[in-house]
């Protein structure tokens, strides 16, 4: 199974980047190989809509878990409708992260959000 | 000939002259149409009793996806620079707020699987104004007001001008501030008078909201509001750029007075009804 | 662990600049940040000198090459924003969509790299101050406020600061949502006006749903007292805790025209209820600390 992990940099002993919208990387990580793959995050430079965009490269990549710290309401509606399941609050480098999911430790976020929409910001 | 009345800081006064110079106009014999484009917050209707009234929704289209057609291809997303789609493993969901209503998703879907339907972000109202003691003296007042929640404001103003009368003299009421909104009301208008407050904030935006006109090409004049005599810095700044002022009205108890009981004050002091009138003459005399 | 505070207030001009300059002031070690970059004000407070300029590159813009282009008329036809006129593109008018450029038959129209406004890192009297300007017609972005943060963070870093002040942007979209992740406290200051109360109830929606802590002042708030008890209990129905009650005051004014913090412009009783709000902020942020958001 793929889990993408929010990251500020490619490898395991990076730190988690608590944003999930605009972070550096993503870490790909295969829980059966144990292999991952750093893809560097597009979505940073969109002027909005950075958190769909973020959802967009993650789902393309197969990702069935997102870890991150922080994810908008947009992209939390968008990862639940494509039935990922996300965990938030993650802190502490890649492999720490990998750890504490493994072991059951992170919180789910599963709070349907109540979309304030946006400003539809250029 | 269209006037506009802006301003780079809110609260200075846009409404106030608008409203007042609309009402003097019509009282020396000019055929006026008055459009409040701060369509955020419209409010020069508090002036104004509206008889005649008609309302109508104002829509922008946007994307509706035939599931059926669909094959989940991502073409629409990929040429949506506003990150407005999302390609789910089933379905394409739809972000209203990010769209623009470019119509690029509809257009390049390659198995037109997207038509455009109709989304009300807002409304339209029209009406003859009659001031707040109960007659009409004809002029013509349109507004426009953006649904809460919707941010889209260039859209609904642009269908608000459809209404501009060129028989008439318009005056545009435009919302506050530098960027899109304010450049819309703006645009295509003749002449515009910039008002400001004398403080730092006033002059500060003032001065942006002057860098915007020059890139717009608008010709325009200063009036300052609240005008008095300890604060110089606005007066000196127009000075040195050689921008005219054309009013300085001054921090008054008896204006300031009217203005919270909703009256136009050129219509209690008649003075004032004389000078608005004069910029008008003043546009003129400019532009030969 | 650097912390952050952001300020914001749903629509403008409630006051929230003014509040923040205060703060620059009360605060001992802090980097500033100014995000309300549709009208920048602070730097009129703080009076910033400037030591680095950076570009800041938004929604690609597009130019006809006029020697490739066979004059069809298709994008002229396609643009929705009447960008388009002679062949020729209206920077101003133009959104950015790139619609033109895709639905060229000979692909004459370029998408060229846009330079939107610039952002600044600035030295005051009270410390750094991270801050940006627009170009004309260009919108506020996540994007750019994102950069600014993330400047503001950095400078943080590399002076051994501990605490980062953000005067958010208005609204409630993409900027909002990029000032707001990450942060360790949200101060939304709000009037008691129809319009400020319903932005204050969105506001606080998008604070719950990033988990981030409110708290909430209310400016200017003897102006309405029935809205003022209005806010007062939605906020107690969400389980927010409303920090400072800030009354109407020209003194606000008279600080202003002389480009200065309230707090140091006066002795004012009004300063006092500043102060106090400061210290109350910082209590609730130390606190923080030690639970999870």
């Amino acid at each position: 199974m793929k889990i993408a992990i929010s990251s500020t940099g490619n490898e395991l002993s990076s730190q988690v980047d608590p944003r999930f919208g605009r972070c550096q990387e993503f870490i790909i990580f295969d829980s059966e190989t144990l292999e991952f793959e750093a893809i560097s995050n597009e979505a940073i430079n969109a002027a909005g809509g950075a958190g769909i965009k973020a959802a967009q490269l993650v789902v393309d990549k197969g990702a069935e878990v997102v870890i991150t710290g922080n994810i908008g309401p947009n992209a939390f509606n968008v990862l639940a409708g494509a039935d990922i399941r996300v965990f938030v609050g993650a802190a502490g480098t890649i492999q720490n992260v990998i750890d504490s999911y493994k072991d059951g430790k992170l919180q789910e976020a599963n709070q349907p959000t109540s979309s304030p929409g946006g400003r539809g910001a250029v | 000939m269209i006037i506009s009345i802006a301003s780079g800081k809110g609260g200075t006064g846009k409404t106030t002259i608008s409203t007042n110079l609309a009402f003097s106009l019509v009282q020396s014999g000019r055929n006026v149409q008055l459009l409040d484009c701060d369509v955020e917050e419209p409010n020069a209707h508090i002036f104004l009793d509206l008889e005649n009234k008609i309302k109508e929704n104002v829509f922008l289209p946007v994307p509706q996806i035939d599931e059926e057609k669909c094959t989940l291809c991502g073409k629409c997303a990929e040429v949506c620079v506003y990150n407005a789609l999302f390609i789910a493993k089933d379905r394409v969901m739809f972000f209203p707020q990010l769209c623009h209503s470019c119509g690029g998703c509809s257009y390049f879907c390659p198995r037109e699987a997207i038509s455009e339907i109709d989304r009300v972000i807002g409304e339209i109202g029209a009406g003859d104004a009659c001031l707040t003691r109960g007659s009409t003296y004809g002029i013509e007042f349109a507004y426009g007001k953006l649904n809460i929640g919707e941010v889209m404001a260039p859209p609904l103003m642009r269908k608000l001008k459809k209404r501009i009368d060129e028989d008439k003299v318009v005056i545009i009421d435009a919302p506050p501030g530098t960027s899109c909104p304010m450049i819309e009301a703006v645009k295509g208008s003749d002449f515009c008078f910039l008002i400001t407050e004398p403080t730092p904030f006033g002059l500060n935006d003032l001065k942006l909201a002057v860098e915007t006109l020059k890139v717009l090409k608008i010709p325009f004049a200063v009036l300052i509001n609240r005008w008095n005599e300890e604060y110089f810095e606005v007066d000196s700044y127009c000075e040195k750029e050689n921008i005219s002022i054309a009013m300085r009205i001054p921090l008054e108890r008896k204006i300031a007075e009217l203005y919270s009981r909703g009256i136009l004050f050129s219509k209690e002091l008649p003075e004032w009804q004389k000078a608005f009138c004069k910029l008008f003459d003043f546009i003129e005399a400019l532009r030969k | 662990m650097i912390q952050e505070i952001t300020v914001l207030s749903g629509k403008g001009g409630t006051g929230k600049t003014s509040l923040v300059g205060s703060f620059a002031v009360l605060a001992n070690n802090k980097v500033m940040v100014d995000c309300d970059v549709d009208a920048a004000d602070l730097h009129l407070i703080l009076k910033p000198e400037i030591k680095e300029t950076n570009d800041f590159y938004g929604l690609n813009g597009y130019l006809i090459n006029r020697d490739i282009c066979i004059e069809c008329g298709k994008c002229e036809e396609l643009c929705r924003f009447k960008a388009i006129k002679n062949f020729e593109i209206d920077e101003i008018s133009c959104e950015g969509c790139g619609v033109c450029c895709l639905a060229c038959p000979v692909s004459a129209i370029e998408a060229r790299e846009r330079i939107c406004g610039q952002w600044f890192i600035s030295n005051t009297r009270n410390g750094p101050l991270v801050h940006a300007k627009l170009g004309i017609a260009q919108e506020n972005s996540g994007k750019l406020v994102a950069e600014v943060r993330k400047a503001a963070k950095k400078t943080a870093q590399k002076e051994g600061i501990p605490l980062v002040i953000t005067d958010g942007p208005p609204g409630i979209g993409c900027p909002v949502i990029a000032s707001l992740s990450g942060a360790s406290l949200v101060l939304v200051v709000t009037e008691p006006t129809v319009s400020g109360v319903h932005d204050l109830g969105r506001i606080l929606d998008l604070c719950a749903h990033f988990k981030v802590k409110s708290l909430v002042c209310v400016n200017k708030f003897d102006l309405n007292l029935e809205k003022t008890s209005e806010i007062e209990r939605l906020c107690k129905e969400r389980d927010i805790e409303v920090v400072g009650k800030i009354g109407y005051d020209s003194i606000f004014t008279e600080a202003l025209i002389n480009g200065m913090p309230v707090v140091e412009f006066s002795d004012a009783e009004i300063c006092g209820k500043i102060k106090s709000l400061w210290k109350i902020i910082q209590k609730r942020l130390n606190s923080g600390k030690q639970t999870r958001p």
